[in-house]
C-alpha cells in the first residue's frame, strides 16, 4: 500500500503546526505537507490535522473565525466521506465550532491558561487512534490552554458516553479519574473525543509535544503510530 | 489642529532642559516645528538616547567570544553557536507602562522585545523575564502581580513562543515601581541576518503591520521620568498589544527576508516612526523622504506630530530592494497585512517629513541619534549615606533561633524562594517542542532541532547585594547566572543586560549604576562571557523611594551535547551528595536576615571570580565526563534551601541523608548565602573518578551525605518530611493568590 499523505492545516495564528509536522515528517518519517488555509483541500490525503495555536487569535471565540477557512468547507466534505481528521488543542475547537465534533471547549474553570502535565487514561480502545495501544492504560501528556473546559449539554453528553465516544479522560497517574487531575473543569473529565462514526478526534492535550525522546517523555507518539497503522 | 507656539516651555513640558533645547536650536539654525519637538524630544529621551549611561555602558566588554555582531550595533545581539547558526538576543524592561497597565505594559514589553529578535531575521524560539514587585500581602501589588503575569502569558501563548524561565522577587522596594523586564531568543543561519539599516537612494520605504492610532505618544517620554501619583493620568501613554497580528508580522517577516527582498528592517518600539526612520537613515548615511498621508491610520484626524509619535504596536518598518516592493506587498497580503509605501531613501542626509503638502519636519538624522548628536552625559557620582549605617551590622545582630527547624522552613516558605509554579504554569513553556528543560530547574534547556546542541538560558539579579555593595552585586549577578548555565551543563557565551535604576541625576544613584556597571563588567571579563546588548531603566522611583539597584542578566549558555543536560533534583536513592565550594557565614543581605529581621543589611557576599571560574571548570568537567547524576547552585536560603529543592524538585521525592559542618552556628551555616558553591550528586559507582577529578580541579569540595529515604536529615538533629516541604515550596504563591 502506498505511504499515508498528512496535511497539516495553517491558520492564521497555527503555532503548534510546525510542531505536528515534526513528528510526522521527521519522527516518523511520513509524507507531510503544510495546507494555507485560504487553498482548497486536493485529493490524496489521508490524515488532516488542526494544529494547535491561537487561530484569528482566539478573538470572538476560539476556533470560531477559522471554522470559515476556505479549506474548512473540504475539511468537513473529506470528514464526512470517512477522511481522518484529528484536532489538536485549538484543532478540537475548531472541530467543535464547526460541528464536526459534538460539544463546546469553554473557558477553564480556574480561569487562566495551564500549561502542565497531565495523565490521560484511555477510556475506548477501538478508535483508530488508540487500537494501537492496547497494552497501556495512562498517558502522560502535557496541556497548554486557556480555553479547554469540555461541556456539552446533558442529553448530548448521554449521547456521546452512550456511543462510547470518549477516547481520553483526565486522570491520575494510576488511571483513576478524579477531580485534582482534571486541569480545566471539563464534563466527565473529558480531554479528548472521536465523532460517532470514529474518523475525528478532537483532544486538548498536545500529543505532538511528547513524541520525542530528546524531551525526556514519548508516550504522545503511540497515538499517532496507531492511526498509521490504522491506515495501512 | 492649531499647533501650539514652540518655546522653552513648550520644549521642557516635553523633558528636555535648557541645555538640549538650545542645542537644537543650535543644531538646526532656528526654532523647531513641533512636529520637530516632539521627534528631537522621544529620540533624546533617556529612553532611546542612553545619554546618561552610554559612557559608562562602553566599559563594559562588547565583543570577542563568539559574538557576530557587537553590543549596540543591531537590534539585538548575535551570537555564533556552530553547526551554521546564530542566536539572537535581548532583554528589556517595561517597568513604567506595568506599573500604570500591569496586563497591557507586560504584554507589550513580551510583543517589543519579540519584534527585536525577528526584525533581525531570527526566528524567537524562548521567551524569559525577570519581575519584581512589592511584598504580596498588599492587594494592589497582587493586582500588579496577577496582570503582569497574565500579560506575559497571554502575548507569549499566542504568538507561540515558550516562556522557559525567569525569576521573581518580592520586596517593599519595589512596591510602587514593579521591574518587568522580558528576554526573548531568535535563532537564524548564520549569514541570513538584517540589518536595521536604510541604503540605496530611490529605495522604497515600507510601514508594515498594524495601522497606526494615538496609543502610546510620549511612551518613550514617560519610561524617562519618576513614577508619581500623575502617573495614572499616563496610562494613554501605555501601548495596547495584539500577538496574533505579531504572530503574522513574524512569519510575514521572515518570508521577506527569506526571499531576499530588503536592504534592512528596523521594529517599531519607542518613538515609533521617529525612532524608526532616524536610526535606519544614521545607520545608512542616508536620508528618507516621508508622507505620512501613506500611513494606514486608525484615526483619520492624526496630526504629523501623533502620526511621528505614536508607539502603536506591531509595526516595523521595512526598507525594500527597489523593484521588489510588488512581492513584498503579495506576501503581507497573504498574512492580511497592511503593507505601504511611504516614502524613499535618499542620498541626503535628512529626513523630510511631509503631510499633507506640508512639510511638518527637516532633520538630518545623525544629530537625532545616540552615537551622532544626542547628548552624552557623564553624572557626578557620590556614595550613599545609608552604606556606612547598614554595613555595620554582623551576624551577631542575628538572634540565635529558639527553633532551629522551624526557623528553617520559615525561610524556606519566603515567597522569594518557593517555586513560582503559580506563575509558570500560565506560561505555554513547551510549544515548538524544543523544550528539554522547562521552568524550575537551574537554567532552562532548549533543543536545537537537527543538530546535538541545546541553548541553556537563565535570567537573575540579586537586588538586595546589590544594594548593599553594587560593585559585588554587580559581579554576583553574572556570576550566578553563569553557575546556573555551568549546572545545567552548559558554558556561558555571552550576556544582555537589563539595568534597573533609579534617577541618574542623584549622585548617589548614579553611584550605584556606575559600580554595578563595572562589577559586571569584571565578570564578564573572567567568564569571557561578552555584553551583548540591552537596556538602561532610570527612574525607576515612586514617591516612596527609589528600586534597589536591579542590574538584571540575561545569560545564553552552550551545551555542546545533548548527554550534557544536567537538572538540579536528585534522581536516585543512594547517591553521594558532594558540596563543592566553601562556606564562609555570609548572611548579608540573606532571605534569612529579610525573614527573621525584616531588613537588608550587612555587606553582599564575596565573590572571586577566579575561584569562581575554577568551580565552573570543574563541575562542567564532571558533567563531560559523566560522573554526576544532578547539579544545583546554592543560592537564597543557603545550603538548607538547596538541599531541600535538590529533594523534592524532581518527580519523584528523595530524601537525603546530610552532614553539613558548622562554621559557628548552625543557623547561619545552614542559610548562609556565601557564592561559588554548588550540590551535586554522584552513583557510587562515580565516586571514585568523581573525586580525583575533583582534587585535580584545585577546588573545595566535601562529602556531605547520601540520598535516599522519603526525609532531609541533617547531622542526625534535623529532620524534615520532604512531601510537607514539596507542599510549602509548590502551593505557598498560589494560596496567596487563589484569595487575591
Amino acid at each position: 500500500m502506498k505511504k499515508p499523505v498528512i496535511g497539516v492545516v495553517v491558520f492564521p495564528g497555527s503555532n503548534c503546526d510546525h510542531d505536528a509536522y515534526h513528528v510526522f515528517k521527521h519522527i516518523l518519517g511520513e509524507d507531510t505537507r503544510f495546507l494555507w488555509h485560504k487553498e482548497r483541500l486536493t485529493k490524496g490525503y489521508d490524515i488532516i490535522i488542526l494544529p494547535g495555536g491561537f487561530s484569528y487569535g482566539d478573538y470572538l471565540r476560539t476556533g470560531a473565525i477559522a471554522r470559515f477557512s476556505p479549506i474548512m468547507e473540504d475539511v468537513m466534505a473529506f470528514a464526512e466521506k470517512g477522511g481522518v481528521v484529528m484536532g489538536i488543542c485549538n484543532g478540537f475547537q475548531i472541530l467543535t465550532e464547526s460541528g464536526l465534533l459534538p460539544g463546546v471547549l469553554v473557558r477553564n474553570q480556574s480561569l487562566r491558561f495551564v500549561c502542565k502535565d497531565t495523565f490521560l487514561k484511555i477510556t475506548n480502545y477501538d478508535s483508530a487512534f488508540t487500537s494501537g495501544i492496547r497494552e497501556k492504560q495512562v498517558l502522560r501528556i502535557p496541556v497548554a490552554h486557556g480555553d479547554g473546559s469540555y461541556f456539552a449539554p446533558p442529553d448530548v453528553l448521554a449521547e456521546i458516553e452512550g456511543n462510547n465516544q470518549v477516547v481520553f479522560r483526565y486522570s491520575d497517574e494510576s488511571g483513576n479519574i478524579t477531580a485534582d487531575s482534571n486541569p480545566n473543569g471539563s464534563l466527565g473529565n473529558i480531554a479528548g473525543i472521536i465523532n460517532k462514526r470514529g474518523n475525528v478526534l478532537g483532544m486538548m492535550p498536545h500529543p505532538e509535544r511528547c513524541s520525542d525522546n530528546t524531551l525526556g517523555n514519548d508516550s504522545g507518539i503511540d497515538i499517532f503510530k496507531s492511526l498509521i497503522k490504522n491506515l495501512m | 489642529m492649531k499647533e501650539p507656539v514652540v518655546n522653552f516651555d513648550l520644549a521642557s513640558q516635553h523633558g528636555l532642559n535648557e541645555e538640549e533645547y538650545n542645542k537644537i536650536i543650535e543644531i538646526l539654525g532656528r526654532v523647531p516645528t513641533f512636529t520637530e519637538l516632539g521627534i528631537y524630544s522621544v529620540m533624546w529621551s533617556e529612553h532611546c538616547s542612553y545619554k546618561n549611561s552610554i559612557k559608562v555602558l562602553k566599559t563594559l566588554p562588547r565583543s570577542g567570544g563568539r559574538l557576530l555582531v557587537g553590543a549596540g550595533e543591531e537590534n539585538a545581539g548575535l551570537v555564533d553557536i556552530g553547526d551554521g547558526y546564530a542566536i539572537a538576543f535581548k532583554i528589556e524592561s517595561h517597568n513604567h507602562p506595568s506599573a500604570v497597565e500591569p496586563y497591557q505594559g507586560a504584554a507589550t514589553g513580551v510583543g517589543g522585545i519579540l519584534r527585536d529578535i525577528f526584525t533581525m531575521g531570527a526566528r524567537p524560539i524562548a521567551c524569559l523575564n525577570s519581575l519584581r514587585f512589592g511584598t504580596l500581602d498588599d492587594a494592589r501589588t497582587r493586582y500588579l502581580f496577577d496582570g503582569v503575569v497574565r500579560g506575559i502569558g497571554d502575548y507569549g501563548n499566542c504568538f507561540g513562543v515558550p516562556t522557559v524561565a525567569g525569576e521573581v522577587y518580592f520586596d517593599e522596594c519595589y512596591k510602587g515601581n514593579p521591574l518587568v523586564n522580558a528576554m526573548a531568543v531568535g535563532i537564524v543561519k548564520v549569514g541570513q541576518t538584517v540589518s536595521a539599516t536604510a541604503e540605496g537612494e530611490g529605495n522604497p520605504v515600507m510601514i508594515v503591520g498594524s495601522s497606526t492610532g494615538r496609543d502610546g505618544i510620549h511612551g518613550a517620554t514617560f519610561a524617562s521620568e519618576e513614577i508619581s501619583e500623575k502617573s495614572e493620568a499616563k496610562r494613554p501613554s501605555v501601548q495596547v498589544g495584539d500577538p496574533f497580528t505579531e504572530k503574522l508580522l513574524l512569519e510575514a517577516t521572515l518570508e521577506i527576508i527569506k526571499e531576499e527582498l530588503v536592504v534592512g528592517i528596523q521594529d517599531m518600539g519607542a518613538a515609533g516612526i521617529s525612532c524608526s526612520t532616524s536610526e535606519m537613515s544614521a545607520k545608512g548615511k542616508a536620508g528618507m523622504r516621508i508622507d505620512l498621508d501613506k500611513v494606514p491610520l486608525r484615526e483619520s484626524d492624526m496630526s504629523a506630530y501623533e502620526i511621528m509619535l505614536s508607539e502603536s504596536q506591531e509595526r516595523m518598518l521595512v526598507i525594500a530592494k527597489n523593484g521588489k516592493e510588488g512581492r513584498i506587498k503579495e506576501i503581507f497580503e497573504k498574512w492580511d497585512l497592511h503593507c505601504e509605501i511611504i516614502g524613499t531613501v535618499t542620498n541626503e542626509e535628512k529626513l523630510d517629513i511631509k503631510h499633507r503638502g506640508e512639510m511638518k519636519a527637516s532633520l538630518a538624522p545623525f544629530y537625532l541619534v545616540l552615537g551622532g548628536g544626542a547628548p552624552v552625559y557623564t553624572r557626578e557620582t557620590k556614595a550613599p549615606a545609608y552604606l556606612e549605617e547598614i554595613r555595620k551590622f554582623t551576624n551577631k545582630d542575628i538572634p540565635v533561633p529558639e527553633n532551629l527547624a522551624e526557623t528553617l522552613v520559615r525561610v524556606f516558605s519566603s515567597h522569594n524562594i518557593v517555586s513560582k509554579k503559580w506563575v509558570y504554569e500560565q506560561y505555554d513553556s513547551m510549544v515548538r517542542t524544543n523544550t528539554v528543560v522547562g521552568p524550575g530547574s537551574d537554567a532552562a534547556v532548549i533543543r536545537i532541532k537537527g543538530t546535538n546542541k541545546a541553548l541553556a538560558l537563565k535570567t537573575d539579579c540579586n537586588s538586595r547585594y546589590v544594594y548593599l555593595n553594587p560593585r559585588a552585586g554587580g559581579r554576583i549577578a553574572v556570576a550566578e547566572s553563569a553557575r546556573n548555565i555551568v549546572c545545567s551543563g552548559g558554558v556561558p557565551l555571552a550576556i544582555t543586560n537589563c539595568l534597573n535604576f533609579g534617577n541618574p541625576y542623584k549622585p548617589e544613584i548614579y553611584w550605584q549604576f556606575t559600580e554595578a556597571v563595572a562589577g559586571m563588567g569584571e565578570a564578564c571579563r573572567a567568564f569571557d562571557t561578552p555584553v551583548t546588548g540591552g537596556n538602561v531603566s532610570f527612574y525607576n522611583e515612586s514617591p516612596d523611594a527609589a528600586v534597589y539597584p536591579t542590574p538584571v542578566i540575561g545569560m545564553l549558555g552552550l551545551i555542546e551535547d545533548l548527554n550534557h543536560i544536567t537538572t538540579s533534583h536528585f534522581k536516585n536513592e543512594g547517591d553521594f551528595i558532594y558540596i563543592l565550594g566553601e562556606d564562609n557565614e555570609e548572611l548579608g543581605g540573606s532571605e534569612y536576615v529579610k525573614v527573621v529581621l525584616g531588613k537588608t543589611a550587612g555587606d553582599a557576599p564575596e565573590l572571586d571570580t577566579g575561584k569562581e571560574k575554577q568551580l565552573h571548570n570543574a563541575t562542567l568537567n564532571l558533567i563531560r565526563a559523566g560522573l554526576i547524576n544532578s547539579a544545583h547552585d546554592i543560592s537564597e536560603g543557603g545550603i538548607f534551601t538547596a538541599l531541600a529543592e535538590c529533594c523534592i524538585t524532581g518527580e519523584r521525592l528523595i530524601g537525603a541523608d546530610a552532614t553539613i559542618s558548622y562554621k559557628t552556628r548552625a543557623d547561619l551555616s545552614l542559610l548562609s548565602e556565601t557564592q561559588s558553591r554548588i550540590i551535586i550528586s554522584v552513583s557510587e559507582s562515580n565516586k571514585e573518578k568523581a573525586e580525583e577529578l575533583l582534587k585535580r580541579s584545585g577546588i573545595h569540595y566535601s562529602l556531605a551525605g547520601r540520598t535516599g529515604g522519603n526525609r532531609l536529615s541533617i547531622n542526625g538533629d534535623l529532620s524534615f518530611d520532604t512531601g510537607n516541604l514539596r507542599a510549602a515550596y509548590y502551593n505557598t504563591i498560589g494560596e496567596v493568590m487563589a484569595h487575591k
